[in-house]
Order: structure tokens, then sequence, then C-alpha cells
């Protein structure tokens, strides 16, 4: 922001510069924690942390039962959440028969503590509205086809529980190491819209 | 409430557009709401309820042509202005002020006590936990039925969820109604549970095939039915 001068800055910015004076002065704001803030959801607090919990679960066959079971503690066990633990999860398993996907088509729920913000398109009435509808054409949007005798099962979700993916585990990736399999899981398998890809050079 | 917001199984919306390698923030100002917003539920000056019911209450049709952080910044200023903790006159008149003099920088202010309550909460996330009472009706297994009753005000149990039959997947624990919540009715704590519905029973001969759809719900969503 504020590169092109020749343009007017948008209501919206005055709008919050507003909003935040006013709460700074009323004693409930400072800058200083809208900084830090963010800094924690752009450093501390993204799909690294499920990636971690996924991978140990694909090395720990017990922490994986514990995870099925009681996402929230098994979480809470890897140090993600905070003392304690975070939000309720549920954490929900891809098998050769089944597929996982995650959606709130009421508004934009999402498990912050594991995954870090939404992206746009999560938030984006297109997948909100189709996800329910028609989960294969968004799948296949997203480069994923399935075959007709998997099973999709969607995840709204439309209370305080959180839903995450543990996705398939990759053919041609026993060698590798928990950091290294952490590495291949991608935010977006995770939620259920792509599949782990396993590491492409042989080694 | 019937509005644009409860969007499973709309049409029109076109395909999903994905950004590659998309930034948290694509402006500062998103970055404020956030936080502000996150202040205004860690604080306890609103509750989740009313901050998702008052972005339903933003406007039909401007909900579908702003952003989410632009829905948010919706909510927060209604529900500040509501709560008495800014007045409207005062918000609007310094919006004015940031319009005529857009440089004019933000007061200074410590805080170290709300910052450290603040880092506390952000790796936890900001949903209700559960509560002991009361005990479950249904188990897993019972074939219910969702009521068909178009509240006007908050409610979890989407539009195209309304009427149809389904199982109990599993029982997730007792949590605050938020259709009671959000309305200042205080927190009516009900049984909460993940229902599964098929696919066809949701969408008819448009389903596709072999899909069935988990919805969390409420207990009193819910009706017994035989099967």
């Amino acid at each position: 922001m504020g590169s092109h001068h020749s343009e007017p800055e948008p209501w919206v910015v005055h709008r919050v510069r507003a909003l935040e004076s006013l709460l700074i002065e009323k004693g409930l704001l400072s800058t200083e924690v809208v900084d830090k803030v963010v800094q924690t959801y752009e450093k501390d607090v993204g799909p690294m942390n499920g990636a971690k919990v996924v991978a140990h679960a694909w090395v720990d066959p017990a922490y994986k039962r514990r995870l099925l079971t009681d996402g929230t503690a098994a979480i809470a066990e890897l140090g993600i959440g905070g003392r304690g633990g975070g939000d309720k999860m549920v954490v929900v398993e891809n098998t050769p028969s089944v597929h996982n996907m995650v959606v709130c088509t009421l508004c934009s729920c999402y498990p912050w503590p594991v995954l870090g913000l939404p992206p746009v398109w999560y938030k984006s009435p297109a997948y909100r509205s189709r996800a329910v509808l028609e989960p294969r054409k968004v799948l296949a949007e997203f480069g994923v086809t399935l075959s007709e005798d998997i099973e999709i099962r969607l995840w709204d979700s439309s209370a305080e529980i959180r839903y995450m993916v543990l996705p398939l585990r990759p053919e041609g990736s026993e060698h590798l190491s928990e950091a290294e399999l952490a590495a291949l899981v991608t935010r977006d398998a995770m939620i259920g819209v792509a599949q782990v890809q396993a590491p492409t050079a042989v080694r | 409430m019937n509005g644009v917001h409860d969007l499973g199984g709309k049409h029109g919306f076109g395909p999903v557009e994905r950004e590659e390698n998309e930034p948290y923030f694509h402006a500062d100002w998103e970055k404020a709401v956030m936080v502000m917003n996150l202040i205004g539920l860690v604080k306890r000056i609103y509750n989740v309820d009313e901050f998702r019911h008052a972005i339903e209450r933003m406007g039909q049709a401007e909900y579908l042509n702003t952003s989410y952080f632009e829905h948010w910044l919706a909510s927060v200023s209604t529900l500040l202005v509501e709560k008495g903790v800014i007045s409207r006159e005062e918000l609007e008149a310094r919006t004015k002020e940031f319009e005529q003099n857009p440089q004019t920088p933000l007061p200074e202010r410590k805080d170290p006590e709300l910052l450290e309550r603040m880092m506390r909460a952000v790796p936890k996330g900001m949903a209700e936990q559960s509560e002991p009472d009361p005990a479950p009706r249904f188990k897993a297994g019972d074939a219910v039925v969702t009521r068909n009753w178009q509240p006007p005000g908050h409610t979890r149990l989407p539009g195209y969820a309304q009427g149809h039959r389904g199982r109990i997947h599993t029982f997730h624990g007792v949590y605050v109604l938020p259709d009671a919540h959000a309305h200042g009715r205080g927190r009516c704590p009900e049984p909460l549970y993940s229902v599964g519905f098929e696919s066809g029973e949701l969408w008819g001969d448009t389903a596709e095939p072999r899909q069935r759809v988990y919805i969390d719900l409420w207990e009193s969503y819910l009706k017994p039915v035989e099967g």
C-alpha cells in the first residue's frame, strides 16, 4: 500500500485507521499488539504445524491411533495449540477407499492452530457453495481425479469443531525421515483438495 | 436466517479461483482488522456467535460484493458501536479526519498486559470449549431428521440440510447454542453431534455418487425418526 501516490487510498483504509485510533485511545489496542499477532500468524502458526502432525502419524502407528481418537490431545502432545491445547480438533483419515474434504458453508471456519490463516479460495462463495454439492468437480479443478468407487466425505464445519485431513502417505516415501515427510505435506492436502505427492527425484 | 451467507449448494459462483503463493494478507488494513476482532473476542466484548451474526446482518448485496476481511470490518464496527465501546458518530467523524489527513499517525500506546494475553490466546484458536451438561439424547447410529424451521435470526443449521434425514455419526460434547448466544439469550448449552447425510438425500438425482456430508448440529436442530 501507499506506493502509488496518485491513487487515493480506498475508504476502507481510513475506516480501519479510524477504528484503530479510537481503540488505542480507549485503552483496548496498541500497534505493537497488531504487529506481534500478525507476525505470529505469518511465522509460527501455519500449515507447518499440521504437516508435523501428519508426518508423525505416518511414522508412529500408536500416535496415529491417538490422533484419530482424540485429535485435540494428540495435537497438543506435539506442543501445538499452546498449553492445554487449542480448539477441539477432529482429524479424518484418507484411505484407499475414502477421501475427506473440509469446508465451512456458513462462514469460513478453519483449523487456525494447525493450518494458520485460510487462503482466499477457501473463503470464496465458489468453494463454500460447491464443495458440498459437487465435490468431484471441485476436486477436478484442483487437479485431483478420484475413481467413482472412492467415497467422498465432506466435513461442513458448522460448529466449534475444527477438522483436518490426514492424507494418504505417498508411495515411494518409505526411505524418508519424519522431517522430510513433513516437508511434502501441503496445506491443500490437509484441507482435502490435494494429495501428497512423493518426491520425484530418485534418491 | 435465510441469508446469502448460507452458501451450501448454491449455483452460479463459477470455478474456485486460486492464487499461487498467496500472501496471508493482501493489505495492511486486513492485519489490523484481524487483530481488532481477536481482541474483541479475547476480551469478551462480544462472542463469536454475535460476531458471525453481525456479518450475516451486513446487507445481502454488500456481503457478496465485499471480501472476507471487509466482512470482519463490518462486524467489528457494528459490534463495537452496539456494545457501547465507541459511538457511530465518533467513528464517522474519525474516518473523515483520516480521509482528509491520511498521513496522521496512530497514537502511541504500550500495553504489555494485552500483548501477553493475546500471545497466549493466538496459538489456541478462538473457539468455545465444551461444557459438562446436559446428557446427550442421541447416540451414534441413531436416525434423525433435521428441523425445517427457517429462523430469522442466527442459526448454524445450514439451509441445504433442513428437513433432511441423517444419522448420528458422533457425539462431540456439549456446546453453547449459537442461536441463543448470538442474541444475548444466554449460553443454553446443548449436546452437539456430527450428523452424516447421504448426498442423494440432500441433492436428489443431481447428487454425485458415493458422497456423504457430515454437519455439526446441535440437539434442538434434530428430531428422532424410526429406522
